[in-house]
């Protein structure tokens, strides 16, 4: 398992679990962080626009790796735009795309995330880009350099699991990029069941953060996490869809 | 009903009185408020026509508790599920109602609560609304800010930590012209993050205009969506025509905005239907305007300068809280604001519940920032306010106890772009 470690832009994480900073206190961070095992962060550039006493950016623990998102972008350029301001304030150079034309519910707009995916990517961003599961867009996606798709499995903040599952399955098997299932993912038995499908990597926020104890939550997340990864990499034994099977073989009469 | 609102100041003269007199006695001296004036843009839009035509089929006293607990179970809200929730019938359900906000609102915002305070820059008028306290025939003191006196404001204000404002302004053309507005706007892009504008409504050039300023957020109060009633409550003025104020949300989006900000004030006609109305106005604009950022406030009629005798009516902290979680549960992706009309023990409940925008550190009057903020004595003229408030926290007062509720205080999470 050690030398299991998931590569994004050139850099080497042991954490599969990557965790949201919104939507609760800033000061519970420092022990999300912890509990979850996190190595990566995300976090939304507007709401790091502050000159707040509490800058959410003092709230991250160092030496984790900064994933700031472009949540609040209509469009590609705004989307772009956001990244860039992202790297003035010393965000790094990791970026997590979100280009949404819809305030009810949050749903990504693909075409324009491939335009800011290819500017950002031509710009020497890593860019990690939030999409709705459709194989050729992730495709697309692919050739305009993204370090990684990060599919929806229901719509944010929802936590309905994973309810795009088929498709997401699609890119797993078809795209040679970590496939990171955001969004939706509401308990830590559907992280592991993400998991267990070849996903690369979970990113949650509201799960934990609706959660009555939040850092016991991510803690429950990273062993879901770590135990669909596991079982992934296992080889998941067979599910037979009904009845029994015959321990002997139907062709077991059959001569060499 | 409507007759406690009217006062006559001793400062009009016999000429002034006898036109109020007429205006406010005989009807037929009225201009038709469905009318627009000259100058006023028409937009094709079906928003009204569809919001008016459930108002009219409403009836909240045919829903009973059967169709309340149908809406409570059911994963999504209808708007026959809405209705049930603002009926009467809702009333012994209220506890249920914010069980179930409370999961909408976690959901969708979290823990978070974002902080704003209003700045009022003039308050001449030329409405008659006989409910407001900037009415043309109120005798107060009318104010406008100078750039350099709205500079000053705005720094005492960002000097406390706030990183949002809200423009205000009295309804008048003539005082508080749009390029006084836009220069208003480009200075509190230099002091705040994100700039809202509470103005007369205006066309969507203007608005393009505005927002080119720096402004990226308008609130327009419709007050009652009951034409009928909107009629004998602003009986003089631009805001007397009806139409044009539905529409102007719209034009704000189509001028470019970020979001827009809906409300009636509850206690002026029928609370629920006036509710269901600005609800609905978001519901369709939305589907209209689907990237907009929408928002909800909930005021309730406040006593103003020379009568006290107004009040919410038979809109009590009950009802208003049924409203609210009502919002909540049929609009879980907007925002809703309460503001300091309220009491400080009702805010720090409903934050808790389904609101997600308070102010703090208010004043409604003009240029007073700097005593009320600071205590320093000043020699300055001061504007009166619009009405008076409730909830007079602080920024730091209402930061400290947001957070000891448990809640995250958000004094930003926006750019301008």
């Amino acid at each position: 398992m050690n030398k299991d470690k998931l590569i994004i832009g050139g850099h080497e994480f042991n954490s599969r679990f990557i965790l949201g900073s919104g939507k609760y206190s800033m000061k519970l961070i420092d022990s999300a962080v912890k509990d979850a095992g996190a190595e990566i962060i995300t976090l939304a550039v507007r709401r790091a626009n502050s000159k707040e006493q509490e800058n959410i950016l003092d709230y991250i623990p160092k030496g984790v790796t900064l994933l700031p998102n472009t949540s609040g972008a209509r469009n590609a350029d705004e989307a772009v735009r956001i990244a860039r301001l992202a790297r003035e304030l010393g965000c790094g150079n990791y970026v997590k795309i979100e280009i949404m034309r819809d305030s009810k519910y949050l749903l990504p707009d693909n075409e324009e995330t491939i335009k800011a995916t290819e500017i950002l990517a031509n710009d020497g961003f890593v860019v990690m880009p939030y999409m709705y599961p459709d194989l050729n867009i992730a495709r697309d996606l692919v050739n305009a350099g993204a370090a990684t798709i990060m599919p929806l499995a229901s719509p944010i903040g929802s936590n309905k699991g994973l309810a795009t599952k088929e498709f997401i399955q699609i890119l797993i098997d078809e795209i040679d990029l970590p496939i990171i299932v955001d969004a939706g993912i509401g308990k830590p038995s559907q992280a592991c069941e993400a998991m267990e499908m070849g996903a690369a990597a979970i990113m949650a926020n509201t799960a934990l953060a609706t959660a009555g104890n939040l850092p016991l939550m991510a803690s429950a997340f990273k062993n879901a996490i770590e135990a669909g990864r596991k079982a992934y990499l296992s080889g998941l034994g067979r599910v037979l869809t009904r009845g029994g099977s015959a321990s002997d073989p139907l062709t077991g009469f059959l001569r060499d | 009903m409507e007759n406690y609102f009217f006062v006559d100041s001793e400062h009009l003269s016999p000429e002034t009185l006898a036109k109020k007199h007429e205006i406010e006695d005989n009807p037929s001296s009225r201009k038709n408020h469905m009318e627009y004036l000259p100058g006023m843009e028409i937009i094709k839009s079906n928003v009204c026509e569809n919001v008016m035509e459930q108002i009219k089929r409403f009836d909240c006293s045919k829903y009973t508790a059967k169709d309340v607990r149908a809406a409570l179970q059911h994963d999504k809200c209808s708007i026959e599920d809405f209705k049930a929730l603002l009926s009467p019938a809702a009333e012994p359900f209220l506890e249920q109602m914010a069980e179930k906000a409370r999961i909408e609102t976690s959901k969708h915002f979290g823990n978070t609560v974002y902080l704003f305070t209003p700045l009022y820059i003039a308050n001449y008028c030329e409405n008659y609304c006989v409910y407001c306290g900037f009415n043309c025939y109120n005798h107060i003191n009318r104010m406008k800010l100078s750039m350099e006196q709205i500079e000053k404001e705005m720094q005492v204000i960002a000097d406390s930590g706030m990183e949002e404002i809200l423009i205000l302004t009295g309804e008048s053309r003539v005082h508080s012209d749009i390029k006084y507005i836009g220069e208003s706007c480009k200075l509190a892009r230099k002091y705040f993050r994100m700039v809202g504008l509470e103005i007369y409504p205006v066309n969507t050039d203007e608005y393009r205009y505005l927002h080119e300023c720096g402004a990226d957020y308008v609130t327009v109060f419709q007050e009652t969506y009951d034409t009928e009633k909107y009629e004998k409550l602003h009986l003089l003025g631009h805001k007397r025509v009806w139409p044009y104020r539905f529409d102007a949300q719209e034009r704000a989006l189509m001028g470019g905005m970020r979001g827009v900000a809906f409300s009636a004030l509850l206690g002026l006609s029928d609370f629920r239907k006036d509710a269901l109305a600005s609800a609905l106005h978001v519901y369709y604009l939305q589907r209209k305007y689907p990237h907009a950022e929408m928002s909800l406030s909930c005021p309730r009629l406040r006593p103003i300068v020379n009568n006290e005798k107004i009040n919410p009516l038979n809109v009590h902290e009950k009802q208003l809280c049924q409203i609210i979680c009502a919002y909540r549960i049929f609009l879980p992706f907007v925002g809703i604001t309460v503001s300091s009309r309220e009491s400080a023990s009702f805010r720090n409940g409903i934050v808790k519940i389904a609101a997600t925008k308070v102010s703090a550190g208010v004043s409604t009057g003009i240029g007073d920032h700097e005593s009320k903020y600071t205590g320093k004595e000043t020699d300055d003229i001061q504007g009166d306010e619009q009405f008076e408030i409730d909830d007079n926290r602080s920024l730091d007062t209402m930061y400290k106890d947001i957070t000891d509720e448990g809640l995250q205080p958000v004094l930003n999470d926006y750019l301008y772009l």
